[in-house]
């Protein structure tokens, strides 16, 4: 009589082992969910064809929570991803989908995780074609660290680049600033704030290409995530060797958001985001992206919130409601909530 | 949204500009205390609007950049204890003392949690009851009665293992010293909104009566802000001097008893070492002999070592309005909120951060 294998919720070091254990966990647990005919070869490799010009991106998850208000790490781990190729233009096609995950994760756990994988793949229509997952040591890692690569084709005559904004260029943001940030950061330990905030965490190759549907022309593709619009936007004006003026009451922020940021002593502009991009766009084709944007769901806070100017190349400045213009710098360190 | 717009309506800070600009003739210095107050001026660009004759100087309201070095090295001493848990506000991280900084010991192993009020501190001490968990207490009569009531807190469950390293300052005091020192030439006091709201306005009434200085107590948006600022033009046009409140809707004369008796419950004053100002009588706050169990100085037997101060730095005199970040040789260059030298350039109500951060109003494009 064959007996069964002990059950345990618990993912043990075991489960990484490259056993009967390992093999059971992908099977039972991560397969099923990301099912195509690519992956279910279950080669040492995928294989696929493609011709054209192709991008490729890779990007790390660390999220303390794992899940969070609007999203967890298997959803931010898709959406980075198929985002990062979507700023140069791209159409996203597959994914490699990497865990390291530490021992003592309940199964249940990785379930969600892999299940939020699969409808965000399943949203932005991309595959997961490849993978890996290992087990460390509790304390190797927090909970579970996540890797997608992803490749994706660039339509013909599609040359997004950061180094592409002109003067005169309008500048755009596809919505609110500073939700995801603030979202997790009300999960944290410690910190106990109610809010309804939902991080902005989503796919934005559907956005994208609608943009460029409408102006094929799009100079610069960016999504403000760690550090926020501020960081984005000096990175661009120093790779286009340019100056960029933003105008504050143009700027999109949710009231939650705002009194978030003025109780911990944050910024907005400085926030992370998950799911906005910054689009520098010639002058006349900026109205017809922006109306085309604010039909996207992702996108119907959009505003045109500045423009793109010759002489001090490098310079953000910030005209503030009160009339005045202040430089607006790229984040520096952790902003740390502050004392009084 | 509410009770925030209405405090950053263009049109009728344009108004309030235009009333100052009309209405100033006079040299008018005007010292903001806090360093809540610099971020905000320098955030909104306040300081671009203002007429020639109205200059604003940054004060030393800001608790991370006054916390002296000889402190800090108390902290990251006690920090490095065994078995000792040290909770502080986030801010205090980066600040670095003579030898070190709290990230940085850390980083070799001390266990340094942040927290974001002393009820969690007191919560990692009901969750370690065989760890003693230090409390490091830095700020102004805004912190110290909420660091009383976990004391009181504690002190009402039986926690012995909480204590608290008082490094907390008063405010008014540190004027004093400033005015007594006669090295600035001040025409106006921006007073601070939240410590006020504490304390209340009547603490300031020596500044206007004894050193003929007009005082607003003043919030924290640009409004409130332009407002304080016309009202302490039109005092000194006037040549007048007299405690005034722009922002009423957070201060009373009185201030807020309740909170003031706390503090007074468990702290007494005491004289207290600032960065800039060296020790100023009356302007700290210790734990009284009934709470001298919680007394972090007291509870452990740590040391320190020497006081010594980055060469180059001079935090000190900006802190004292002597001086603006931009005369300091490290500004921007060796000192940087990547790489701080001194504390401005740390806290985030740092004049060197909020300068280094936002142009020091004379930036446009």
């Amino acid at each position: 009589m064959e007996m069964e294998l002990p059950v345990s919720d618990r993912i043990l070091m075991a489960h990484g082992s490259g056993g009967k254990l390992a093999h059971e966990l992908i099977a039972k647990g991560v397969l099923p969910a990301l099912s195509n005919p690519l992956l279910d070869r279950l080669d040492d490799a995928a294989v696929f064809e493609v011709s054209g010009r192709l991008a490729f991106t890779t990007d790390t998850y660390v999220v303390n929570p794992i899940f969070f208000p609007g999203g967890d790490i298997g959803r931010l781990a898709v959406c980075g991803t198929v985002n990062d190729l979507s700023m140069t233009g791209a159409v996203p096609l597959y994914l490699s989908l990497a865990f390291v995950i530490e021992e003592g994760l309940s199964q249940d756990e990785l379930g969600m995780v892999v299940s939020s994988v699969r409808q965000a793949a399943a949203e932005a229509g991309v595959q997961v074609v490849t993978g890996d997952t290992k087990v460390v040591n509790r304390g190797s890692v927090d909970k579970i660290f996540v890797n997608t690569g992803g490749v994706g084709l660039v339509p013909e005559a599609v040359e997004i680049s950061g180094s592409k904004a002109q003067p005169g260029d309008k500048v755009i943001v596809s919505g609110t600033l500073g939700d995801h940030g603030i979202a997790v950061l009300s999960q944290r330990e410690g910190l106990t704030f109610g809010t309804e905030l939902q991080s902005d965490c989503a796919p934005l190759n559907r956005l994208v290409a609608e943009m460029i549907e409408v102006s094929p022309r799009i100079h610069c593709l960016r999504d403000p995530t760690r550090g926020g619009l501020a960081t984005t936007l000096n990175e661009l004006a120093a790779q286009s060797r340019v100056s960029i003026r933003i105008y504050e009451e143009r700027l999109p922020v949710r009231d939650e958001v705002r009194a978030a940021c003025d109780m911990l002593g944050f910024d907005p502009l400085y926030v992370a985001n998950e799911g906005k991009l910054v689009a520098i766009v010639p002058p006349d084709d900026a109205e017809a992206v922006l109306d085309k944007m604010r039909r996207n769901r992702y996108a119907r806070d959009a505003a045109i919130i500045g423009e793109v100017g010759e002489a001090s190349p490098g310079r953000v400045v910030m005209k503030t409601r009160l009339g005045a213009s202040r430089i607006v710098d790229m984040l520096v360190g952790d902003p740390l909530p502050r004392i009084c | 949204m509410r009770f925030v717009d209405e405090y950053r309506r263009s049109d009728l800070a344009q108004a309030v500009i235009g009333r100052i600009r009309r209405g100033s003739t006079r040299k008018a210095r005007l010292m903001e205390f806090c360093g809540g107050h610099t971020v905000a001026i320098l955030r909104h660009g306040i300081r671009q609007l203002l007429p020639p004759t109205v200059e604003m100087l940054s004060g030393p309201g800001c608790p991370v950049c006054v916390t002296d070095n000889s402190d800090l090295d108390k902290a990251i001493a006690l920090a490095r204890l065994p078995r000792v848990i040290l909770t502080t506000f986030g801010d205090m991280l980066k600040v670095r003392g003579s030898r070190s900084s709290l990230q940085e010991v850390r980083a070799e192993g001390a266990d340094v949690r942040t927290v974001y009020s002393t009820l969690d501190a007191l919560q990692v001490a009901r969750d370690n009851p065989g760890r003693p968990v230090v409390f490091l207490g830095v700020g102004f009569e805004t912190t110290a009665p909420t660091v009383a009531a976990s004391v009181l807190q504690a002190s009402r469950e039986g926690i012995n293992n909480y204590h608290v390293l008082s490094f907390h300052k008063l405010c008014p005091p540190a004027i004093r010293a400033i005015l007594d020192s006669g090295e600035v030439d001040l025409q106006g006091l921006v007073c601070p909104g939240h410590v006020s709201a504490v304390i209340g306005s009547q603490p300031w009434e020596f500044v206007a009566s004894e050193y003929g200085i007009p005082c607003v107590v003043s919030g924290f948006e640009p409004l409130d802000i332009l407002q304080c600022i016309d009202m302490l033009v039109s005092q000194i046009e006037k040549g007048e001097s007299r405690v005034e409140i722009a922002y009423r809707r957070g201060v009373h004369a009185e201030g807020n008893q309740r909170a003031l008796e706390l503090m007074y419950e468990v702290f007494e004053v005491c004289p207290a070492q600032w960065r800039g100002l060296g020790t100023v009588p009356g302007s700290g706050l210790r734990l009284r002999k009934e709470f001298a169990a919680f007394d972090a100085e007291l509870a452990f037997d740590f040391d320190p070592g020497p006081t010594l101060h980055p060469k180059g730095c001079i935090c000190g005199d900006i802190l004292r309005a002597v001086k603006r970040p931009s005369d300091c040789q490290l500004f921007g260059r060796v000192c940087t909120p990547a790489s701080p030298v001194g504390p401005c350039m740390v806290s985030s109500e740092g004049s060197c951060a909020a300068c280094y951060q936002y142009g020091d109003g004379a930036a446009g494009e």
